[in-house]
This record gives C-alpha cells, sequence and structure tokens, in this order.
C-alpha cells in the first residue's frame, strides 16, 4: 500500500445548476451553513457544511473547465436524477421527514424501516438525490444477525 | 434557475419515475404520471422511453423484480408474499417473470444469495436488473380492488 499522511475529506464537489437556489435549499431545508462565498471572479468559491461536517462545494456546471456539449450533457444528467448522492444523518428522522414534507420539499422516498436504522430520500431542486437517515447505532455483526434472524 | 427545455422535461420525468419507484407495488398509473410530468397520458410513454431508454412499464417491472430480490435476500417471507409485496397478481406470473429477468427461479435465487449490508438505495440501484436473458417483456397487469 502507498505511504501517504491522509487523513480526511474535506470538501466534496456537488453540481448544481443555480448556486443562489441551492444555497437557499440546502440552508432553509437541510441546515447547512455557509463556509465560504468568495467572488474569485471566474467562479464563485460557495461551500456549505453541517456543523462539524466536511465541506459541500455548490459547483455550479457550465464552468470553462467543459465546452458547451460537455456543459449540456452533466446538466442533462442531473436533472435525469442519474449524479451522485448525498447522505446525512437525522436524530429523529420522521420529524425531518414530516418537516421536509410539510414544506413542499420533493419526496422521493417515504421513510423506510432498515435494519441498519429508519430512511427516506429527497431530491434537491436540481435533481441530485438526498438520502436522509437515522441509524440506529448498531454494531455491524448485529445488524447482520437482524438480517440472519429474519431470514432463519 | 433557468432550464432549457430538455432539461425542464428531464425532471418532470424524474418526478415520475421517483412516483413510480414509490408506488411500484400498485399498477401502472399512466394518466397520474403523466400529469405528474405535465404530459398527456399518450405522450407520456414515448418520453419516458426518450429520456431513461426503456418503457415506462419496463421500468416498473425491474423496479419490482429489483423489490423482490431484495426481501427474498432479507427476508424469510414466502415467495408468494414477496410476489403480492411488490406488486405482482399472481405467483405464476411473478416467477415466469423472475426466472426470465434474473435467470433463476425466486427460490433458487433466495438459496444462493445471502443477506448484504449496505444503504438500500445502493441495493436498489445496483441490484436492479439491465434487462432479460431473452430480452422480452413479461405482461404484467394487475387490477383490482387488491392492488398495492
Amino acid at each position: 500500500m502507498t505511504t501517504n499522511h491522509i487523513t480526511s475529506v474535506r470538501i466534496k464537489s456537488l453540481p448544481v445548476l443555480d448556486q443562489d437556489e441551492a444555497l437557499d435549499f440546502y440552508s432553509t431545508h437541510l441546515g447547512f451553513e455557509v463556509r465560504d462565498d468568495i467572488d474569485l471572479g471566474f467562479m464563485r468559491w460557495l461551500t456549505i457544511a453541517l456543523p462539524g461536517g466536511e465541506q459541500l462545494l455548490l459547483e455550479l456546471v457550465g464552468g470553462p473547465q467543459h465546452d458547451e456539449s460537455t456543459a449540456a450533457q452533466v446538466r442533462d444528467l442531473v436533472t435525469k436524477g442519474a449524479m451522485g448522492g448525498l447522505f446525512l444523518v437525522s436524530d429523529d428522522v420522521h420529524a425531518t421527514y414530516a418537516a421536509l414534507r410539510d414544506a413542499g420539499v420533493e419526496i422521493s422516498q417515504e421513510p423506510v424501516e432498515q435494519p441498519y436504522g429508519v430512511d427516506f430520500g429527497v431530491r434537491d431542486p436540481f435533481g441530485n438525490h438526498i438520502r436522509i437517515s437515522q441509524p440506529n447505532e448498531a454494531p455491524q455483526e448485529v445488524i447482520q444477525e437482524r438480517y440472519d434472524a429474519a431470514k432463519a | 434557475m433557468q432550464l432549457s427545455p430538455r432539461e425542464d422535461l428531464n425532471r418532470r420525468m424524474l418526478r415520475a419515475r421517483d412516483e413510480m419507484d414509490r408506488r411500484y407495488a400498485e399498477p401502472l398509473d399512466v394518466p397520474t404520471l403523466a400529469a405528474i410530468a405535465h404530459l398527456s397520458a399518450s405522450q407520456f410513454g414515448r418520453v419516458f422511453k426518450e429520456v431513461y431508454g426503456e418503457t415506462p412499464h419496463r421500468y416498473l417491472q425491474r423496479r419490482r423484480v429489483e423489490r423482490a430480490m431484495t426481501l427474498l435476500r432479507q427476508t424469510d417471507r414466502p415467495v408468494t408474499e414477496v410476489a403480492w409485496d411488490v406488486g405482482f397478481a399472481s405467483l405464476g406470473t411473478f416467477s415466469r417473470t423472475f426466472s426470465t429477468v434474473v435467470g433463476c427461479s425466486p427460490s433458487e435465487f433466495r438459496a444462493r444469495h445471502a443477506p448484504v449490508h449496505v444503504p438500500s438505495c445502493f441495493i436498489a440501484a445496483w441490484t436492479r436488473p439491465r434487462e432479460s436473458a431473452s430480452g422480452t417483456v413479461v405482461s404484467e397487469k394487475r387490477t383490482g380492488p387488491d392492488a398495492g
């Protein structure tokens, strides 16, 4: 294995089609806070995070790193729901679900009991998939036992 | 946010597809799905195939089989109940569809596959069969008060 000194993930890029709308959605509905909002001239460096969490770069699709055709393809994939995903944790997943539903957030799946906890899905305004779960904190061995018990 | 007509259509079709994912055990309700996508019922199937490369019926069939695979792998529910749970009207149709799509019977699949421990959305995305072994689509129509 390569020897390295990497210790953590710092920033993850999330493709968005409008940074203001993305910031409004992720802050209003999901509790993210702005970490950096800097006009670099060539781009708006906009990162958000949950308290204590890693940063998300709300990266506008269509910068000069992509030609027009490639940018159109990426936008096509985002709006089809084919790009990436974000996994969040809630300490009361049913309350989170009710709040987001009542706020009119696009729900892709209602809460479902899983061996590892309860989770549900939403979409951001652009089509990115977001999964919100409340893990049951069971260690992997216990989760495996639950699967085995259900199957026995 | 400015979306091109194509991107706007994608978003509307994604909402309809999410509805299919949620209501997979219910009969395919094209008028409702078309309304979600702001299309006519006659347009919906053609546009869905343009965006996602398969018919709505085909997509629903793969979704149901994927859910059946999960239930077979992770529970001890009888095969008949699994068939009903995912929206099939009869065990015969379910078994035939499952075997066509997966390449083995539901019971054989259960015997060969252990439970997996990853978030359900990954299981759904990565275990959904791409296409049937024969490339055919098995007809499945379910109606009546017991549907869903």
